[in-house]
């Protein structure tokens, strides 16, 4: 019976390439490992952390999120396009996602560059260390996407707008997601716990 | 170029022009500025806006978990471990603040 829970249970599915979630699911299990440690270490020297905390730009981190949060929202549009087999608007909001990705890197630069420029490293104290640490992770996972993200804009401007396609695409956006989700956790555990 | 275009049927429309995902977007951006708002409130304690910026980052990560990353269209498994991710991180991170 259509509509009916069985045919709904049936055609449940991931977005995209199966293999790619099992990555996923394994990179946010790590990051879940990364939070345990930092909250252990939190919860033995609360006052470092605290005072460290502080000395991150907070303001910076929001932006960020707004940042990853649009560019997500975007990579979702191209998903309906690809979908829509709207090969025009696929490219369009490709084009717009990594546009809006990009402030990140930009962001991102500005803040340790400071951070350096003030004489905060990775040896200052153990917070520092888990900061670059942690966030450095998720830059690479940033810089893994934009580069998914291009290459799905070359691979859309080139190929066929065909069911290969529409996977390819939903299976970067998947990623993308991912990079934002994480990002979303990561930012209020290491900046905003005070 | 020219063969993938002719190739390609016209587009077919799946949905309204404001799409559920342009509604959990605008959600998200109104989460964020009320994470602005508990960091910057100087009347607020600790407790109230470290617990509050968390309580709300996990329900933005639902939001882009189940919408954005379509899980509520997943196999019932992959939802759970993803809402019990987002869920476990969240409580862990509060019970160690707040023992601390």
């Amino acid at each position: 019976m259509p509509g009916s829970p069985t045919m709904r249970d049936a055609a449940r599915r991931l977005p995209g390439d199966a293999g790619l979630w099992l990555f996923i699911a394994a990179d946010t299990a790590a990051f879940g490992v990364f939070f345990l440690i930092f909250t252990a270490g939190r919860a033995e020297q609360p006052a470092l952390y605290r005072e460290s905390a502080q000395l991150l730009n907070a303001e910076l981190g929001l932006l960020n999120t707004l940042l990853l949060l649009t560019s997500g929202w975007l990579m979702a549009l191209a998903v309906k396009a690809a979908r829509e087999r709207d090969r025009p608007l696929l490219v369009r909001r490709l084009k717009q996602a990594i546009l809006v990705a990009s402030g990140f890197a930009a962001s991102k630069a500005w803040e340790y560059t400071a951070k350096m420029e003030a004489g905060i490293t990775l040896l200052t104290n153990e917070f520092f260390a888990y900061y670059y640490i942690f966030t450095g992770i998720h830059f690479l996972h940033y810089l893994v996407g934009v580069a998914v993200l291009l290459l799905t804009l070359s691979k859309a401007r080139q190929q066929p707008l065909d069911a290969g396609l529409q996977s390819w695409t939903e299976s970067a956006a998947s990623y993308w997601h991912m990079v934002d989700l994480l990002w979303i956790l990561l930012f209020p555990v290491v900046y905003l716990q005070r | 170029m020219k063969n993938a275009d002719a190739k390609q049927q016209p587009p077919r429309r799946t949905g309204p022009a404001i799409t559920a995902v342009t509604t959990v977007w605008l959600v998200l951006m109104v989460a964020t500025g009320l994470t602005a708002w508990l960091i910057e409130g100087r009347p607020l304690s600790p407790a109230v806006s470290t617990t509050g910026a968390m309580l709300i980052a996990c329900f933005k990560a639902r939001l882009v978990a189940m919408h954005f990353m379509e899980l509520h269209d997943a196999p019932p498994p992959w939802r759970w471990l993803f809402e019990a991710w987002i869920l476990g991180c969240t409580a862990f991170v509060l019970a160690g603040w707040w023992l601390a």
